[in-house]
């Protein structure tokens, strides 16, 4: 008996002395497409460079699918290591729960207050003044997407702004080409409304919604014209007969339709088609008219863990993400924005650039991921894709959203 | 769950009921918890709580029926169901009819007969997200079948169910059909193959016409496979949500939405469990609507002998 204690003890002693030297943890995300694959693997190669194990975790389709087992797997008390999700309120529940790790040693160590930018990414990683998570991308979704195939083929000049591209879309139609790409999804559906609003309706407007909840605004004229405006664009985008994003981008790289309104992970399509910004696409932040994006994206987070050694090692990886030489390579692959402003990303194309450039002029709105509950945010989806699809005249849409807002939290 | 009585058992020397086929009932202990715990305790906990607030993670925060007032008010429910009613009807009579038709041409001692069975059941071996893919592309209007008559020389021919918001259920249904009409075909065939042939040679001697036969005297005969293959396929009905994921993910717009994929949803995207259990439980209380009539008819009569 006491021969099997003390083999026991000896196992565990060195099981905690390996422990300390080389960690294995085990990271969930849903990046899994060519592009997002790579970017992951940058992660995995500075972690593993410094010694630790890095056990991929990657979960197969998009985020919808991913967070249930994310989350499933953390309240059933099989926490991961660290896992992926797009910063903003969705582990709000679980950080309340004390269920995630409190970084906040680690970021004052890192001076993350001064290094994050824009700050407002740090703030939705905050809860009561102790951070939880680590922001690794910025990902925004006010992007027009032109192609130029189609316009050349159409005798007209690249539209420079929304309202060019709604003036030339009669002409273009009139070349046997969809002016508007639009996968018939709520979410895409729903970017494309909050892309349009920014451009017609102002900051101000957008704002008076989105941060501060004010269903008057909602149902003031700023957006009686934007739910105009996005009743012609439906009809613009009347044909398009596909369903995922990517297939949208599609049509707009292969000249079937003239422009999508899609987020700059679009970019990555046009990357892998061996396309070239300004010459083959371009690409309109804000839409051209107001020159702002939304700062959404993804941050690591790191459920709370009972081992010390998993524990440190979780720090050490938080600091390891955000560290410049893995933000750049992280970013240069994923075609995100950093999260922080004092890197080198002059390799970055075009696209990424004027990105970048918005960034460091202050042109940051917080993404809808931060100001509205999931549950708000599927409401809102699900009336732009009923909205988007069928008959729906515009103020009766304007009367629902109005009440989603008054009732959102 | 019962156990059968066994009415002749000698009445002499009364056996305990409880250790009466004692093995039997030690054997089926497990599952009588975990029918319990699992379906009966999980159904009562998910009616509990769909009267709370409950978001990401379950609380008691009692709001009475608030979550059943938002539900009701939901444009996205009342299409879902409306769609599931489409549905459901026609994927109910049109298995129904199609499989017995199959079984009955089957029936006729045709030659191949297991060929065209095998062809037949085939689809019933892919799950409900191949069919919807598969289906999804074959309906394409690009790839599918649009494109394979127009490249026949029909140049107006147009076929694109699943992008049009009022046929996009039937592209569903279409699918639906191909993988499911097999199966009830196999039931209708084992039951046609256990009617007596004497009942037909009757039949003839009679000179009843066929269809004739098989109307009025082979269907009424047939009623417990009637019985099992609407249960089989209203169960599915109910539970449509991989095919309409995999073939539409609801769309286009929200114009094949149906109300399992509400309840996952709400559920889960939407971190709103509260409002995914009132929609759940509105999916039990319709189902419960038409099994208790439907039980006590079936089961309600046999008590008596």
């Amino acid at each position: 008996m006491s021969n099997l204690m003390k083999t026991l003890f000896v196992g565990t002693a060195l099981t905690c002395a390996s422990a300390a030297q080389a960690v294995e943890l085990e990271v969930t995300h849903w990046w899994t497409s060519g592009g997002e694959a790579a970017a992951v693997s940058k992660f995995a190669e500075a972690w593993n460079a410094t010694g630790n194990t890095w056990l991929d975790g990657a979960i197969a389709g998009s985020g919808g699918t991913a967070r249930p087992i994310i989350i499933s797997r953390i309240l059933g008390g099989d926490p991961m290591a660290a896992t992926q999700l797009n910063h903003g309120r969705q582990a709000e529940e679980l950080i309340e729960a004390g269920l995630m790790l409190d970084l906040t040693d680690v970021a004052e160590a890192g001076g993350w207050k001064d290094i994050v930018n824009p700050s407002a990414l740090l703030d939705s990683c905050t809860l009561d003044g102790r951070i939880y998570c680590v922001p690794v991308n910025i990902h925004s979704a006010q992007w027009i997407w032109l192609s130029h195939d189609a316009y050349e083929n159409a005798g007209l000049d690249v539209p420079a702004n929304w309202h060019e591209f709604v003036d030339t879309a009669d002409e273009l139609k009139a070349a046997g080409t969809l002016p508007l790409a639009m996968g018939q999804q709520g979410w895409q559906q729903s970017i494309a409304f909050g892309a349009i609003t920014i451009a017609v309706a102002g900051l101000d407007a957008w704002k008076g919604v989105n941060v501060h909840k004010d269903a008057s605004v909602a149902r003031g004229p700023e957006y009686t014209a934007v739910f105009e405006a996005v009743a012609s664009a439906r009809e613009l985008a009347r044909d398009s007969n596909v369903q995922d994003w990517n297939l949208a981008t599609n049509m707009v790289i292969t000249g079937k339709a003239g422009a999508q309104i899609m987020g700059d992970w679009a970019q990555g399509e046009f990357a892998v088609a061996g396309q070239v910004e300004g010459e083959d696409y371009s690409c309109l932040p804000g839409l051209g008219l107001n020159e702002v994006l939304d700062t959404g994206g993804d941050a690591f987070y790191f459920p709370v863990n009972d081992d010390p050694a998993i524990t440190a090692a979780q720090k050490e990886l938080a600091a390891l993400l955000i560290s410049p030489e893995v933000q750049v390579s992280f970013n240069l692959a994923k075609g995100s924005l950093p999260v922080r402003g004092d890197i080198d990303m002059s390799s970055a194309n075009g696209c990424m650039q004027k990105g970048l450039g918005i960034l460091a002029n202050g042109g940051v709105l917080p993404s809808s991921d931060i100001t509205f509950s999931a549950d708000t945010q599927t409401q809102i989806e699900d009336l732009m894709a009923q909205f988007w699809t069928g008959d729906m005249p515009a103020a009766d849409a304007q009367a629902s959203y109005a009440q989603l807002i008054e009732d959102a939290d | 769950m019962t156990v059968a009585s066994d009415p002749s058992a000698p009445p002499a020397k009364r056996p305990i009921r409880l250790t009466r086929n004692l093995m039997a009932k030690l054997a089926s202990i497990p599952m009588i918890l975990t029918a319990m715990v699992v379906f009966v305790g999980g159904t009562a906990w998910t009616v509990t709580y769909s009267f709370t607030g409950s978001r990401m993670l379950p609380k008691t925060k009692w709001v009475g029926f608030d979550q059943y007032e938002r539900l009701w008010d939901t444009d996205r429910w009342l299409i879902s169901i409306k769609n599931l009613a489409i549905y459901g009807v026609c994927s109910l009579v049109l298995t129904l009819v199609l499989g017995f038709f199959l079984a009955a041409c089957l029936d006729r001692k045709i030659r191949f007969e297991s060929a065209f069975r095998t062809i037949f059941l085939y689809p019933f071996a892919l799950s409900f997200v191949v069919t919807g893919l598969v289906w999804q592309w074959i309906l394409n209007p690009d790839f599918g079948l649009q494109n394979i008559v127009r490249g026949w020389g029909w140049e107006s021919f147009t076929f694109n169910p699943l992008n049009d918001p009022d046929t996009v259920m039937f592209g569903l249904l279409i699918a639906g059909l191909w993988q499911g009409t097999g199966l009830i075909m196999c039931i209708m065939l084992a039951g046609l193959r256990g009617i007596d042939e004497d009942i037909w040679k009757a039949a003839k001697v009679d000179g009843i016409s066929t269809v004739k036969t098989y109307v009025v005297v082979i269907i009424p005969m047939m009623r417990p496979v009637f019985v099992t293959a609407l249960v089989l396929i209203a169960a599915g009905i109910i539970k449509l949500y991989d095919l309409v994921v995999a073939q539409t993910g609801g769309g286009p717009g929200l114009s094949s939405e149906v109300p399992a994929k509400y309840v996952i949803e709400y559920m889960f995207r939407a971190q709103n469990l509260g409002q995914g259990f009132a929609a759940s439980t509105m999916m039990l209380c319709s189902v419960v609507i038409i099994l208790i009539p439907w039980a006590y008819l079936e089961f309600g009569g046999r008590k008596r002998g």
